[in-house]
């Protein structure tokens, strides 16, 4: 019981704690409910005497650059994922920081990997207190089961913007690891060994922190060019001999869904994009790199060569998939937030028409307004809906938390978002009466897309309408669920939790919509 | 302790139930992924199913990977049968009458879908992919361990899932094993049973006997359709005589893998080797009213490969081919669909046979030209596949004479 502060329910109905991590934490007020006012962040004030004239910020090692930074305890370390389960960096801070001492560090990665299982004995000596971002494998499964100091804090990618600008999270010390960098600081992630595409969930990072480092194995001569990182941001340069394990950071070839039903599901909502009009020429969508959102934009391709039509833009993920849309011109941009395959690095590098965009562009509440509600269709997952179209992607109906959110909330705000899911896994169904974790306000989900039926939003009567002659299985979400229900033997018993919090999800503007519960009996396969 | 087991082990949507049987009482383990779920009712129904089969001692272990519920019936079911062969309860799942249908003898056979007997997880959605039939597969499919509880979880699927629309069929084993198939499948709604590795009308009457007198003991009123399927020389030569052999029989179709291997060669892409054979069953179909249908085509990631296959196939004159996976059926529909030619010609026929209907005439002539009853037969066949696929529309005579 050791963290739990009073609990109050916000204006989802869901009960919140009113202080996370120390901090006083503001319940959810709508989905356009909280406006903050005052004044951004700033870093601190630097000159430029008191860095090298000749721009030569190299440092012999990590540690060396750890220690001028001063580093020390209680201090936030953050970090980017571009390198995904590839990275070979953070470990090495973290081991350096134990060497030295250094207790109670909160690390902010925007998102954390199965590589990064190490810290989990660095949590259990103290070395880090806890970490907040988006704990994938047995980080997540050691926060799941409560065992994490603090309160897992689950944020979107815009939110991890929009919580450093405003000054919820300050990083003293922001380690961007770098495929490629001179040792002015000027750093990209479009080439090198490590070469992961873009370097954009670091950006913030680079901005605001108060002692910036860039790592790289790759040091080339100054200017390192393109700059995605500005060198005037970088207070230090290390080099290593290797910096990630590039087989682990993009994948050789993305491969495609094999599965029927996925398959058939991906063609349903290329068809529904199509049906309702969407797909129209200079219009916009965004999808993923999971296996239905592939096999979606593939369908749609074809829709749009058959129909003569090209895209304005394509958001991504990039991924060989959308690499071949741009080259085809069945798109003039790709504005890509992470590259998912070589193809996508590639393009990045060679493609006028690939552009490299951040949190900052497309997701953050405290920009002067956003890309991703200029998409006319985003393409999205969940592992969880529920009747009113609330949805889920932070745990499973089994109430195991097991995922982060990524970009997926702030892509919501699009002019039409469709989660293609399939109607149950395994035993276990898909739509459910109330989320286990709500995520996504169902009042900005508009279509679910299953192999068994397409539901739309009640709310939504114009897609209804331009749909309904469409021959497409459009159907209620109560016949859907009422199916599949009765297929699989009736709903499942609803998780047991215990009233301890172990964890917290934001909302895009800071506020928190949602509590993550500890379960009464842990069981994980 | 002797365990017997029934189970794909780490197959998702799928379980694994083993059966110790000893003296002392019952004793039930249940592991399963989805325990947190469905642990409680998972435990119900296997006290349920252990008691429809009078079984009060013994241990039984489940370790599961999301199983639905008749599946998970019918490997506890399985694996106490193995313990006990002698056991003549059973328990079944409550039938779905909203899934249940009946055939026609005369549907389309375009598209079969085959589905191992024992693997349930790919059952579940198959309908929805919309092929012209379902093969719920017993037979080559299964390996031998797992042959006796395919025929329970192909049993249970046919009483509770909906195939949508499609026609249901299973294919039976060769031999005694098929009769011990049929026994099981025969009192519930299957469309048609599909009978390998047939060489003789004999074989056939064989089973066709033991399906009626199944059919009489459980009060079965609808007919079971057969598909004698050829697949070997001996099978190809007497290719009319089984076509002829049986009323209930609707397709007559060929399996390659075991005719090429009798016959001395190897399957190649030309299939000149099996050119001889096709036309057999095709002459033999068509001399007994029956539907032709061709082998599978088993690369599922040649798309084009299966469509000129198939456009062989229907130029030699048949009715269907076989699929192995949900990709390959709207390809294979689309292929086989009449082209347009074909279509304007069909309804100039039928038109011409209206004409001659309704005049009274004993013989149909468009232009200059008689045109022969099985002509008029096709034609009739081919219009109403193009309105059954949307390239003609339902009323398309009042359409022209608007």
């Amino acid at each position: 019981m050791k963290r739990n502060s009073e609990l109050v329910k916000n204006a989802a109905g869901r009960l919140v704690p009113t202080i996370v991590n120390g901090k006083k934490g503001i319940p959810f007020k709508g989905v356009n409910g909280y406006f903050p006012d005052g004044n951004k962040t700033a870093p601190p004030i630097k000159s430029c005497s008191n860095y090298p004239l000749d721009g030569n910020k190299l440092l012999g090692t990590l540690k060396e650059a750890l220690i001028k930074s001063g580093i020390t305890d209680g201090m936030t370390i953050s970090s980017h994922h571009h390198f995904r389960n590839g990275d070979l960096v953070m470990n090495q801070v973290f081991d350096i920081a134990a060497e030295l001492g250094i207790k109670n560090l909160r690390w902010f990665p925007s998102a954390a990997f199965p590589c990064h299982k190490p810290m989990i004995k660095y949590m259990e000596d103290g070395v880090i207190h806890h970490i907040e971002g988006s704990l994938n494998g047995p980080l997540g499964q050691y926060a799941s089961e409560g065992k994490m100091n603090g309160l897992a804090v689950l944020r979107s990618h815009g939110g991890r913007w929009q919580s450093i600008q405003d000054g919820e999270v300050h990083i003293d010390i922001a380690i961007i690891a770098a495929p490629t960098a001179d040792s002015f600081g000027n750093a990209t992630g479009d080439r090198g060994p490590s070469a992961c595409g873009l370097l954009g969930f670091g950006l913030a990072d680079s901005m605001y922190a108060d002692n910036v480092i860039v790592v790289t194995d790759n040091l080339v001569p100054f200017p390192c060019i393109p700059w995605q990182i500005q060198g005037n941001n970088v207070d230090y340069v290390v080099q290593l001999e290797k910096v990630g394990e590039p087989e682990k950071i993009v994948s050789g070839t993305t491969k495609l869904t094999r599965s029927p039903d996925r398959i058939h599901i991906a063609e349903l909502t290329a068809k529904f994009v199509r049906a309702a009009g969407i797909m129209k020429d200079g219009f916009s969508f965004q999808a993923g790199a999971g296996g239905t959102s592939l096999a979606f934009a593939i369908y749609l391709k074809e829709m749009m060569k058959d129909a003569g039509i090209k895209a304005r833009f394509i958001r991504g993920g990039s991924t060989k998939y959308l690499v071949e849309m741009l080259e085809e011109g069945l798109t003039d941009y790709i504005l890509d937030g992470q590259t998912f395959d070589l193809d996508g690095v590639r393009s990045m590098r060679e493609n006028h028409g690939h552009v490299n965009t951040s949190p900052f562009t497309s997701y953050n509440w405290h920009g002067k307004g956003n890309f991703a509600g200029i998409l006319d269709a985003v393409v999205l997952g969940a592992t969880e809906v529920d009747i009113n179209f609330n949805a889920n992607v932070v745990t499973h109906s089994d109430g195991l938390m097991l995922h982060g959110i990524g970009g997926w909330q702030n892509c919501l705000f699009s002019k039409c978002t469709i989660l293609p899911i399939p109607a149950f896994r395994n035993r276990v169904p898909i739509i459910v009466d109330k989320v286990t974790t709500l995520v996504g306000p169902g009042e900005l989900i508009d279509v679910i897309v299953t192999e068994r039926g397409i539901a739309i939003n009640p709310k939504r009567t114009d897609l209804i309408e331009s749909t309904k002659d469409s021959g497409l299985p459009i159907r209620t979400i109560h016949e859907l669920k009422n199916e599949i229900d009765d297929l699989v033997g009736g709903a499942p018993d609803k998780p047991e939790f215990s009233d301890e919090v172990i964890g917290v999800v934001k909302w895009v503007d800071g506020t928190i919509l949602d509590s993550i519960f500890k379960l009464k009996k842990y069981q994980i396969d | 302790m002797q365990k017997y087991v029934s189970g794909n082990v780490g197959t998702r949507s799928d379980c694994s139930v083993s059966y110790s049987p000893h003296d002392n009482p019952l004793d039930v383990t249940i592991l399963s992924k989805v325990i947190s779920m469905y642990g409680d009712r998972m435990e119900e129904l296997t006290k349920k199913v252990l008691n429809d089969l009078h079984i009060q001692t013994g241990s039984i272990v489940v370790d599961d990977l999301g199983a639905l519920p008749f599946v998970l019936q019918a490997r506890i079911e399985s694996a106490v049968k193995m313990a006990t062969p002698q056991l003549k309860y059973t328990s079944l799942p409550e039938i779905k009458q909203k899934f249940q249908y009946k055939s026609d003898r005369n549907r389309f056979r375009r598209s079969r879908l085959y589905l191992p007997g024992n693997q349930s997880k790919l059952m579940l959605n198959a309908g929805i992919h919309e092929p012209d039939a379902v093969i719920l597969d017993l037979e080559d499919s299964v390996s031998p361990s797992e042959k006796s509880s395919a025929r329970l979880i192909v049993r249970n699927a046919l009483r509770v899932l909906d195939f949508f629309g499609a026609e249901k069929m299973v294919r039976i084993n060769q031999g005694d094993l098929g009769i011990l198939d049929l026994e099981q499948i025969i009192p519930e709604n299957v469309h048609l049973i599909l009978i390998p590795k047939i060489e003789s009308a004999d074989q056939l009457l064989w089973f066709e006997k033991s399906i009626s007198q199944i059919s009489e003991r459980v009060g079965r009123k609808e007919p079971v359709y057969l598909m004698p399927i050829l697949e070997s020389a001996k099978g190809i030569l007497n290719a009319y005589e089984i076509a002829s052999a049986s009323n209930n029989n609707v397709a007559l179709a060929i399996g390659l893998e075991d005719y090429t291997a009798d016959i001395g060669t190897t399957r190649s892409l030309e299939g000149t080797e099996s050119f001889f054979a096709r036309s057999m069953i095709v002459n033999a179909a068509r001399a007994c009213g029956l539907q032709p249908i061709d082998t599978v085509f088993s690369d599922v990631s040649d798309t084009d490969g299966l469509i000129a296959s198939v456009k062989e196939a229907k130029a030699l004159g048949f009715d269907g081919k076989g699929c192995i996976h949900p990709r390959q059926i709207k390809p294979l529909h689309d292929a086989f669909a009449p082209s347009e030619t074909e279509i304007s010609k069909a309804q100039k026929i039928v038109i011409a046979f209206d004409d001659a209907e309704s005049k009274g005439l004993g013989v149909v002539s468009l232009g200059s030209k008689m045109i022969d009853p099985p002509v008029v037969k096709r034609a009739l066949h081919t219009i109403e596949m193009a309105i059954s696929i949307g390239l003609l529309s339902a009323n398309w005579k009042n359409k022209l004479t608007e």
